[in-house]
Formats: structure tokens, C-alpha cells, sequence
């Protein structure tokens, strides 16, 4: 008889813990040691004593938050590698989500759980494929855990968006993405749609383009928007964060279309609400159908839910006679 | 149907008038009839499907996807028509044509229908299958008022847009007459002896500077009744009573069709006037929003009209005289006529603005909203014209009352808690409903509230989440008035969200006691 995952993996106030593995992942607070799936804020958090992630996610953190912060003691491992931690088996697996985003799957004693992380299906130019791993528990993201969220196909949004730019060639277009993942992606599908003028960034997102670069995505010619005139950036391609679109420093750009990549953008009210002109549905975050589909990949008798639309997933899980349950961690963002 | 929905689309997220109307213009001259006119017609909600109703496209939805999915998806959409879009299981890429769908749903036999309409769904994509949705349950609140559409027709044609006003009421969809005359290639089409509805004259709100600025020895002065504007339009042959909205309501008010037997089109305002004296708005709100009405009814609150103009008599049109020379005709014709359940507003003199400020603060007592000053050359011209029309409100009221309920809005606040219920503290220490209010509130107050809600829920009863009492707000209102619809006894007329009161603890908002004492 295998050990039940539920025997061995807890939700606890600090985030979901490993028992027999004395480890954490992405934990929400400083902890002695922790398995990190991805380099977004809210799953990399700073002050571990012992971090164990991919090599791309250990350089986004040192790059977010500086060599200190980001742990004590940094240990890289590949995707596919093996690593034994006291009773545990980890692999880190990629999750398609952002550059070096892994899923964290665990065995012992037979029975195997894999923690997703947040994860895509769609096509990224920027980072490996999620490759889908059979499991006893897989625990999920539900981000966009609603059946009203069906992402387009994310080359045709991007089609939208050049439309857009071919449309108004005098306006400066700001787009409004987040900057570890989002940003790089755009570029790099801007990039194979053919266009190759230079893309104009809002200084939160040169760093992590550079340091991109410097892991072998290519993103091509670009350039700081803060140092440009005005008139340089009349017709230009910009990206900024979402934050900054609205406000003055997006005000500052003549007559500019705003834009916003996110999958919260399939709610027209939502966008609409947030002054964007081009809401371009593009996310970092399985949809409905692909949530679904994941699901039914891994093979999971039994699935437990993190963070986002928990109910209305553990419902669709329920009519499709798998075994579901929320974990309620809280802590995780919406952000993509 | 795919240019329509395109156009929809991009008319909600357009971020200006001008940007609006420009392509609101760009679809009239660039699209085929009748899909233009079809697209005007559903802009202005002239198009009507019975048997496509939300109940219908409610049931279809249900029989493709889990009533608990689709719950939590409307919870979090809040907009029913873009939920049953959005959440449609199919993808397709045939979209119907819009004439097809229209032509299809005027033919088809009731029960035919919801097959009609499924496959469509199917057929589209999700925005399309918005814009049918939006089209088939009539909610098209699309960004883009049917003035937009006509000040686009406007420049279109090339023409001034009270032109189009004008003759709007005599016009049935698709307009192809409208588009031929705008692009030169057919006459003006006019509503002849039709009784349709004229487009109104309406008052800007004075402000305090101009007061000192506008010279008011040039204007006349009447009350501002507290009922709902009319117009009487009879041709001899056909009578009809139209709300403001050129909403025909003629069968709600026998009591005044039959006291018409005249020929003319006059302005006024529709009250409850009882042996000669006007009642107040509760007593009128009885008979409104009715399609018919009975003996009993008309017998307890009896309608009458206080008539403020005249813009034909006859079947002369009198709208470019000046207001002393129409009211003149008016006051002449009223004389002859005696016509039954009316009276003529009566003409208020006064010597300085400090004299009628005085009379604007007396208003309360009379039913009256405030004062009208209406420049006494003015010609009657619709829409809303500078210096010429001034009404002048009496200050409102107002009070603290505490939040209880709070609802998501429709439109553009769909995913917002932005319709509230306030309450005040009755003897016994208990909060009781004394109004509902929408408006008011910034966007930045609005996102406070939004998210103050969702973290203070105590109870949820369908999309209605009652709130901890902890929130006070200041409301304005302008009048209170007995209603036995409340528990609280107790309606206020026009409440609006004043401020908000972070800094007041709900113990301290206003007793009901107060409030009755506001009652006018």
C-alpha cells in the first residue's frame, strides 16, 4: 500500500510542506528550506535559508531581489534531474509558464504528487514546454478556473495588436504587461510575426530582458523608453507595466492607444474599466479548456486546487468524477 | 453580423465622443443597406424580438452547461448577456448576416425560436455571439448613445443634426429613405400629418456664477412641477401622450386622451391634481409604468396636465416664435378650448433674482422641484440649448445613513457593487431601508466601495450581499415622501451619494425620526 499523498504533503500557514522531505514550495514565508517553481513575487519570496529551484528561476531571483535576499544557499537543478531529499524523490518538470518555471513532482514510497506551479498550454517562445506527468494528486492553479475564460489563440491577438499599430501608425502604442515572463514573451512573438523595429521598455522590464538575453531568449532591438524623446516614440512599440500604463507615466506619451495583454481581459467591463482602448487577451495562465485538459493528462484520481476559481474547478473536476479539493492557500496572487 | 459585432466591440472601447461617432459614421457610409439601418435600429432600440428574451437564452445555455458553472461565472462576469457569450461551448466561424438573423426571427413561429438561436451560438464567436445576445434581449447599452449615431448621421449627410431629430419619430428601420436623403440620392422624408413625437426643449441647471452673469429682466418665470414632462400631440384624427423619451404612454392615461379634442402638439407636465390642486410625485408614481389602468385607479388619482407651451397649433408649426408670442397663442387658444384635466402653468413675476430665490425655497411646500426661467424670445429649439432654458433647483436635502445592501451594477459597473441600499436607525436601535442610490460616487470611490463589500459580506441572498453596518455615506435627496412600499414608511425622491463618510461611526448616522421630519 502506497502512503496517501495527503499523509505526506500539508497545507500549512507557511504553504504547502513536504513532510518526509522537510521542505516547502514556494512558501509564503521565510522558511529553512524551500522548493521554488517560478520566479513571480509571489511564489519567489525573499529570505529562505536553503532554495532549491531551476538554474533560470535562481537567476531571476538573484536579479529581482539581489544574491542576499534570495536565500542563504541557492542549489540549481535541471529539469528532468533526480535529487534525494531525506524520503523524497524531486524532479523539477517545466510548466510552460515563464522562462526556468518548473512543476515540482515528488515521490515516496511509491506514490507521486506533482505541485503545478502556474502553468500554460499555449504556445511561448520564451520558455520549455509543460510537459504533463501522471500522478496520484496533482495540485493545481486556477487562475482562470472559470469556464467564461477561453484564451484566443495568442499569434492572432498579436495580429490584433500590429492591426492596431498599422492602423494608427502615428500613435505611440503602450502595452501593459507584466514584466518578469509576459513582457519577454510579447517581444519574442512580436519578433517571429515579423516585426523587427526597435521595442521601447518602461525600466522595470530592461532588466529582466537583458538577463533573458543573456539565457539565449533573443528579443532583438530595445531600447529604453524613459531615456527617448517624445517624438521618437510617435508610432513606437512600448511595453511598461500594467501599473504604469494608466497612469502618468503612460499619460506623458502623445495620444497614445493603450493596450493591455492579460487574460483578464476577456471581461470586456473589466477592461473597459481600466482605460484600456486594445485589450489583447493573452496570458501566462491555463484556461479553462486547458486546465481541463491537463487534468485528464496527468491522470490524477485526485486533484487539489491552490489559488484562483477554486469552486467552479473542483466542480467541473466532481462531473467528471475525479476526486477534488481547495487547498485555500492564500497568498498568490492574480498576477501573470 | 461580424462588422456589427466589430463595431460594438470598438465603440465600448473607444476611449472618446469624437472617436465614437467616427465610427459610428465610418460603419453608416461604408456598409450595405439594410445592415447600416439594422445597426441603427438596434443603437436605438427600435428593434424587437418577442420570444427572444433572456429567459429563452437562459434556458438554452442551461441545457449546454452546468447550471453551478455557469452561476459562478455569472457571479463573476455580472453581465448575463457576455456570460452566456463567453461561456457558449461551441466555437464557430460562420456567423449568420445580421439581416438574416432579423428576417429568420420575424418569420419564425415562437417555438422555432430557441433552435434559431442555438444554432447561431454555435455558429459564432464569442464576440459575435455578444452582439447577438446584446440584440436578441434588447440590452444594447453599447457605449454609444442613439445621439451619437445621430450627430454621426449629421456629418454624414453633411446636414445639422436637429434635422434628423426632427423627423427621427417618423422613421421605421432600416431608414433606407434616411440613408438616401443623406447621401443626396432622395428627399428629406418628413412624418406629415402623422402624430409622432417632436424632440423637446430642455433647461441647463444654473450655477451659482450665473446668477451675477445673466441678465434675467429678459426671462419668465413658472414653477417646476414634480411630475414627469409630456407632450400631447393630436392631429384631429389621432391623439397620443409621449413621455419625454418619445415614449408613446397614451394607453396608461385614458382620463387625458378623452379629455383631448383638439388639434395641436403642446408641452407640459404630468401630475395627479386633485380639485384643482397638484399632488405630490408618490401620489402620480401610482399610474406610472403601467401598460393600462382601471376605473378604480383613474378615480383615486385623477391625471391632469399643466400645460408650459405650445409648438403647433393647429397644424401651423409655432416652434421658431418666441416664447412671450407662443404663450401668448397658447394662453389665447386655452381661453377658446377649455380643454378638460389642464391648466396653464401660471407665469410667476418678479422683480430681481433675489425675489426668486426666495420663491425657489418655497418650493418644497408646493410640489414643485425648484423654478424654470425661460428666455421670453426664445424660440422653442430641441436638445438643450445654451442661455435660452435655466432650471433652477431647490437646494437639496440630506442626511448620513448607513450602507446595508449592495448590488452589482449593469453596463459599464457589471462587475462592480455599485447599486447600494442605505438605511437609518429606527427608536428601537434597529437600521430600516430608507433609500437605494447608483450614482454619485467617483471611480476611485467606487473601487473603495467595491472592495469594501466583498471583504465585509455578512450574508448573500442571489446577487444581493448585505454588508457589515459600519459604513456611513452622506446622500443628498430632494424630497421625502410617505410610501407604504418601505418598511420604513418612508421614499426620498432622487437620493444621490453625496460623500462618503469613513470618518463617521455608524451609531452617529441619522435617526428615522429625522427623516419624517423632512417630509414635505
Amino acid at each position: 500500500m502506497h502512503p496517501h499523498p495527503e499523509t505526506w504533503l500539508k497545507p500549512t500557514p507557511s504553504g504547502l510542506y513536504c513532510v518526509p522531505g522537510d521542505f516547502y514550495i514556494d512558501p509564503l514565508r521565510a522558511v529553512p528550506r524551500a522548493v521554488i517553481t517560478h520566479g513571480h513575487s509571489d511564489h519567489a519570496r525573499p529570505g529562505h535559508a536553503q532554495v532549491l529551484a531551476t538554474p533560470e528561476t535562481l537567476a531571476i531571483m538573484r536579479a529581482r531581489m539581489g544574491e542576499e535576499r534570495a536565500g542563504s544557499a541557492l542549489q540549481s537543478l535541471a529539469y528532468h534531474e533526480a535529487l534525494k531529499l531525506n524520503d523524497v524523490t524531486v524532479r523539477l518538470v517545466p510548466a510552460g509558464h515563464v522562462l526556468g518555471s518548473a512543476q515540482v513532482v515528488m515521490e515516496h514510497r511509491g506514490s507521486r504528487a506533482v505541485v503545478s506551479g502556474d502553468y500554460k498550454r499555449q504556445p511561448d517562445p520564451t520558455c520549455a514546454p509543460f510537459e504533463p506527468v501522471r500522478c496520484d494528486v496533482f495540485v493545481t492553479e486556477a487562475t482562470f478556473g472559470l469556464p467564461v475564460f477561453r484564451h484566443p489563440s495568442p499569434a492572432g491577438e498579436i495580429g490584433r495588436l500590429l492591426k492596431s499599430h498599422a492602423l494608427f501608425p502615428e500613435r505611440t502604442h503602450v502595452v501593459g504587461a507584466y514584466s518578469l515572463g509576459k513582457s519577454q514573451r510579447l517581444i519574442a512573438m512580436l519578433r517571429e510575426a515579423g516585426y523587427d523595429a526597435p521595442v521601447y521598455l518602461h525600466g522595470a522590464h530592461a532588466n529582466l530582458c537583458a538577463l533573458y538575453e543573456k539565457l539565449g531568449v533573443k528579443l532583438g532591438d530595445l531600447r529604453p523608453a524613459t531615456a527617448a524623446q517624445k517624438a521618437q516614440l510617435k508610432g513606437a512599440m512600448v511595453l511598461a507595466p500594467p501599473s504604469a500604463v494608466g497612469e502618468r507615466w503612460g499619460q506623458r506619451l502623445e495620444d497614445p492607444v493603450v493596450a493591455q495583454a492579460s487574460g483578464w481581459m476577456r471581461i470586456r467591463q473589466r477592461a473597459k474599466a481600466s482605460g484600456i482602448e486594445l485589450p489583447l487577451i493573452i496570458s501566462d495562465h491555463a484556461d479553462w479548456d486547458d486546465l481541463l485538459a491537463t487534468i485528464k493528462e496527468t491522470q490524477a484520481p485526485e486533484i487539489w486546487v491552490t489559488h484562483g476559481a477554486e469552486e467552479a474547478l473542483i466542480r467541473a473536476c466532481t462531473l467528471m468524477q475525479i476526486r477534488a479539493r481547495a487547498l485555500s492557500l492564500i497568498g498568490y496572487g492574480e498576477e501573470e | 453580423m461580424r462588422a456589427f459585432a466589430e463595431l460594438l466591440e470598438r465603440l465600448l472601447f473607444a476611449p472618446g465622443r469624437n472617436a465614437k461617432i467616427s465610427l459610428l459614421r465610418a460603419c453608416f457610409t461604408t456598409e450595405p443597406d439594410p445592415e447600416r439601418g439594422l445597426a441603427l435600429a438596434a443603437i436605438a432600440g427600435a428593434l424587437d424580438f418577442p420570444g427572444a428574451k433572456s429567459a429563452t437564452l437562459r434556458e438554452l445555455t442551461a441545457r449546454r452547461v452546468d447550471s453551478e458553472l455557469f452561476d459562478l461565472s455569472y457571479d463573476f462576469v455580472g453581465d448575463l448577456a457576455e456570460t452566456i457569450a463567453l461561456i457558449w461551448p461551441a466555437q464557430g466561424d460562420d456567423p449568420p448576416a445580421l439581416p438574416e438573423v432579423i428576417d429568420a426571427l420575424r418569420a419564425a413561429k415562437r417555438s422555432e425560436i430557441p433552435g434559431l438561436i442555438e444554432n447561431w451560438l454555435d455558429r459564432s464567436d464569442p464576440s459575435t455571439r455578444l452582439a447577438l445576445v446584446k440584440l436578441l434581449t434588447g440590452g444594447l447599452r453599447v457605449g454609444a448613445s442613439l445621439r451619437l449615431a445621430k450627430l454621426a448621421l449629421a456629418e454624414m449627410g453633411l446636414v445639422d443634426v436637429n434635422e434628423i431629430e426632427e423627423i427621427w419619430h417618423g422613421l421605421q428601420p432600416p431608414y433606407a429613405g434616411l440613408f438616401a436623403w443623406l447621401e443626396g440620392n432622395g428627399e428629406r422624408p418628413t412624418p406629415g400629418e402623422a402624430p409622432v413625437f417632436r424632440p423637446v426643449m430642455l433647461a441647463h441647471p444654473v450655477e451659482p456664477p450665473d446668477l451675477e452673469k445673466v441678465d434675467w429682466s429678459a426671462f419668465r418665470a413658472e414653477q417646476k412641477f414634480d411630475g414627469i414632462r409630456v407632450q400631447i400631440v393630436a392631429t384631429g384624427q389621432e391623439t397620443r401622450l409621449y413621455s419625454r423619451a418619445a415614449e408613446d404612454i397614451s394607453a396608461a392615461f385614458p382620463d387625458i386622451l378623452a379629455a383631448i379634442d383638439f388639434h395641436a402638439v403642446l408641452d407640459g407636465e404630468l401630475l395627479v391634481i386633485r380639485g384643482g390642486v397638484v399632488a405630490p410625485f408618490s401620489e402620480l408614481q401610482q399610474r406610472l409604468n403601467r401598460k393600462s389602468t382601471t376605473a378604480a385607479m383613474q378615480r383615486e388619482f385623477p391625471a391632469g396636465i399643466m400645460l408650459y407651451d405650445m409648438l403647433f397649433e393647429g397644424a401651423e408649426d409655432i416652434r421658431s416664435l418666441g416664447f412671450d408670442a407662443r404663450r401668448a397663442r397658447l394662453e389665447a387658444w386655452f381661453a377658446r378650448t377649455q380643454p378638460a384635466r389642464m391648466q396653464l402653468s401660471p407665469l410667476i413675476g418678479f422683480g430681481s433674482i433675489h425675489d426668486l430665490a426666495a420663491l425657489r425655497e418655497a418650493a418644497r411646500d408646493e410640489h414643485s422641484e425648484g423654478l424654470m426661467l425661460k428666455r421670453g424670445d426664445a424660440p422653442y429649439v430641441a436638445g438643450r440649448p445654451k442661455g435660452l432654458w435655466w432650471k433652477w433647483k431647490r437646494a437639496p436635502l440630506n442626511l448620513d445613513a448607513v450602507l446595508m445592501y449592495a448590488q452589482r451594477g449593469h453596463g459599464k459597473r457589471s462587475s462592480f457593487y455599485s447599486d447600494y441600499t442605505f438605511g437609518v436607525w429606527t427608536e428601537e436601535g434597529e437600521l430600516v431601508p430608507v433609500a437605494k442610490a447608483y450614482s454619485g460616487y467617483t471611480d476611485e470611490e467606487l473601487n473603495f466601495i467595491d472592495r469594501w463589500v466583498r471583504n465585509h459580506t455578512i450574508n448573500r441572498f442571489g446577487p444581493v450581499r448585505e454588508v457589515e453596518k459600519s459604513l456611513v455615506f452622506e446622500l443628498g435627496f430632494d424630497a421625502a415622501q410617505l410610501s407604504s412600499r418601505h418598511k420604513s414608511g418612508i421614499a426620498l425622491r432622487f437620493p444621490r451619494i453625496l460623500r462618503l463618510r469613513t470618518d463617521k461611526p455608524a451609531e452617529e448616522a441619522d435617526r428615522l425620526e429625522t427623516v419624517r421630519g423632512m417630509i414635505s
